[in-house]
């Protein structure tokens, strides 16, 4: 997987509550069979009108925000559908963290399975970084995985708090199948506990 | 899976799941929990066998894993060839991966196809005790069986097919107490659209939820799935009920239960699972099942609902500015204004189907409802078995008459208009009475106008063109319309 340490860039806002994964990636574009191309889809029904140009009145598409890599947001940040396309979206547009008082459960999952990083903080301290990203005049952040900080020209902002498990997964790279095909002792002893009855779906007859 | 709990501190069933499926690592704190069941659909699959493939890595199990078409798969004249090219490519890849890999696949036209989260019932697949994903949120559907169903993105699916197993962190436990008896006309979805509204869409966000309470007991095990199923839509990461005798029944004789002293066996293991008296929650939600009403949605997510014999809010109901921002953005999606009474909104559609309420019980109660009907002139109606298997026991009662006599469309199973990724679609500015699960801006198709409701008050908005209480419906028998 994509490792991450630290990451400086451009702040961009998106000042909403609940943004649904339907709104990052809409259904249309769930057809494909590839990972990588998603970056011009993401918030497609939002950043573009009907003739496909850019929507003014979307926040995204501000050109203050060119370059964007960290998006704050609002809660409950990634609900809804569980498809991992809205976290290649997100990739997708340069994206490389999101910051918001809180996330929707797999968006959160399938964000740090890219190497994306969703990182929360207090909501009366993502409103006040949401403000300042807000004022379109260049504010940056750097989102430090070593130490669990997030800092601007003026120093520390916040600590905060992510999975251990995680945490070491991003900072070496490495591969949670792999960790788990190292484990293929256990798994294999809890295979051998499994009773007789337990369904199996290659069973004779069961779709007649 | 072990075959029977043994006694000691009281447990909830998370618990019991949880503690029962470590294959490696701590309970407390992160560990690689075994799945007994990995179900596969078209849409979030082709990617996870590809990275297979670039790893060399195989599938661990095939006979712990099923897969279905239903998310893309059109709803009419399935026997010509899938009409979006893009569609038909990602359908050819499932089938062809399941074909290489030997797991089993029920295409579009195998008997037994349906909606991922409803064959799995029918067949008697899911058995309380056990630990079911699939790439698809709305596999907390499962819980109503008494296991641990949860849905994941397509990397954990990749992990899933190579690994059978997933690392997790203990959940924490939101109990939500529905006592007393549900008044006639109200139905499991209006009590989870209830509840909804009560937590929030984010309210049970990290909690795994267990439904209790004699309103609950006393849903069949249809009823429990669309309770389990909206779990995901405040946010919970998966809901259950606990196995009583109702979840036993239920099971024998289904095809993949066990049979004779084997089904003693699996019903007293299946019983064990169940929360233990005494076993604390961190948090805990009561609700009087006596005053639940039907149930609309009128906004842009399902926490965004009100009584049917209520008005949409206004929006110095709201508290804070994100919150108001948000309810305007809703009121102009929706074309709607603030302090409309429900009973005045108009639909142009009506969809029944679905994971949420696509089952037999779903569409008995729709045809109540339509049965010597007409729908209205204004709207267009249309019934979506979730499986073959419910398209038949529903033609074999007649069903299907009731449907096309009253005017609603008869078609085939999948998931069609619940996210609009068939040729099922919304129009612009179309207002749909829905009986799905998420009412987000454009899920139904693009300018999409979406309002979330039980089955019967789908029906009822079908035959009057607006909505209606149809607990007034079920007082005086409905009068010819139109």
């Amino acid at each position: 997987m994509e490792a991450f340490t630290v990451h400086e860039g451009l702040c961009a806002a998106l000042s909403r509550n609940d943004v649904d994964t339907d709104q990052i990636i809409p259904k249309q574009f769930l057809k494909r069979t590839d990972r990588d191309s998603y970056g011009d889809a993401g918030f497609f029904s939002w950043r573009y009108d009907e003739a496909g140009n850019p929507r003014a009145d979307f926040q995204l598409n501000d050109p203050a925000y060119q370059g964007a890599s960290i998006l704050v947001t609002g809660n409950n940040f990634g609900c809804g559908s569980s498809r991992e396309h809205a976290v290649w979206a997100l990739t997708g547009m340069g994206f490389r963290a999101v910051i918001a008082p809180s996330f929707a459960d797999i968006f959160a999952a399938n964000s740090l399975q890219n190497g994306f990083l969703p990182v929360q903080l207090s909501p009366t301290l993502v409103a006040q970084l949401r403000e300042r990203a807000e004022r379109r005049d260049g504010y940056r952040l750097a989102i430090d995985l070593r130490d669990q900080q997030v800092r601007d020209g003026g120093g520390v902002i916040a600590e905060f708090v992510i999975d251990p498990f995680w945490r070491e997964c991003l900072l070496s790279g490495r591969d949670p199948i792999a960790m788990a095909l190292s484990r293929e002792e256990g798994i294999a002893a809890f295979e051998a506990t499994r009773p007789r009855w337990s369904p199996r779906t290659t069973t004779a007859g069961l779709f007649s | 899976m072990i075959s029977q709990m043994s006694p000691g501190t009281p447990r909830t069933a998370y618990r019991k799941i949880w503690e029962s499926h470590i294959a490696s690592g701590d309970p407390d704190s992160r560990a690689l929990m075994y799945i007994d069941l990995h179900l596969v659909h078209e849409v979030t699959s082709a990617q996870a066998f590809n990275g297979l493939r670039a790893e060399g890595r195989r599938v661990r199990r095939p006979d712990l894993t099923l897969a279905v078409m239903d998310h893309t798969v059109p709803t009419w004249e399935r026997s010509r060839p899938t009409p979006d090219p893009i569609a038909a490519e990602q359908l050819r890849q499932l089938a062809e991966n399941c074909r290489a890999a030997e797991v089993p696949l029920l295409d579009l036209h195998h008997r037994r196809q349906g909606i991922v989260h409803v064959i799995g019932p029918e067949l008697g697949l899911i058995q309380p005790g056990m630990t079911v994903v699939c790439g698809d949120s709305h596999t907390s559907t499962l819980g109503a069986f008494g296991a641990l169903a949860f849905g994941i993105g397509t990397s954990e699916v990749e992990q899933v097919l190579a690994t059978q197993s997933l690392w997790q962190a203990p959940a924490t436990t939101l109990e939500i107490r529905v006592d007393g008896e549900l008044p006639i006309g109200v139905t499991a979805k209006d009590m989870a659209l209830a509840i909804i509204g009560r937590v929030g869409v984010a309210g049970a966000q990290g909690t795994v939820v267990e439904y209790r309470g004699s309103a609950v007991r006393a849903l069949s095990m249809e009823g429990r799935l669309t309770l389990c199923n909206l779990t995901i839509e405040a946010g919970a990461r998966a809901g259950l009920v606990s196995a009583d005798q109702t979840t036993v029944n239920y099971l024998a004789g289904r095809a993949a239960s066990p049979t004779g002293a084997e089904f003693e066996l699996a019903a007293a293991a299946w019983r064990s699972y169940a929360t233990d008296e005494g076993a604390e929650f961190d948090r805990t939600v009561v609700i009087d099942a006596a005053e639940l009403v039907p149930h609309v949605t009128w906004g842009t997510n399902p926490g965004m609902v009100a009584q049917v014999t209520g008005r949409i809010p206004r929006l110095s109901d709201f508290h804070t500015e994100l919150e108001r921002q948000q309810a305007v953005r809703a009121l102009d999606y929706m074309g709607l204004s603030e302090g409309t009474a429900i009973e005045e909104i108009s639909v142009d559609r009506v969809f029944i189907g679905s994971c949420t309420n696509g089952r037999l019980e779903d569409l008995r109660e729709a045809a109540a409802i339509a049965a010597g009907g007409r729908v209205h002139s204004t709207v267009r109606a249309m019934v979506v078995p979730g499986s073959q298997t419910v398209k038949r026991a529903a033609e074999a009662e007649g069903l299907d008459r009731i449907f096309t006599q009253a005017g609603f469309e008869w078609r085939e199973p999948g998931c069609s208009m619940c996210l609009g990724m068939n040729p099922d679609v919304l129009g612009s500015g179309e207002r749909c009475a829905s009986t799905s699960n998420r009412n987000f801006e454009g899920r139904q198709g693009a300018g999409g106008r979406t309002h979330l409701v039980s089955p019967s008050m789908a029906a009822a908005a079908a035959l009057h063109g607006h909505f209606v209480d149809v607990r007034q419906l079920h007082r005086a028998p409905l009068a010819p319309v139109g």
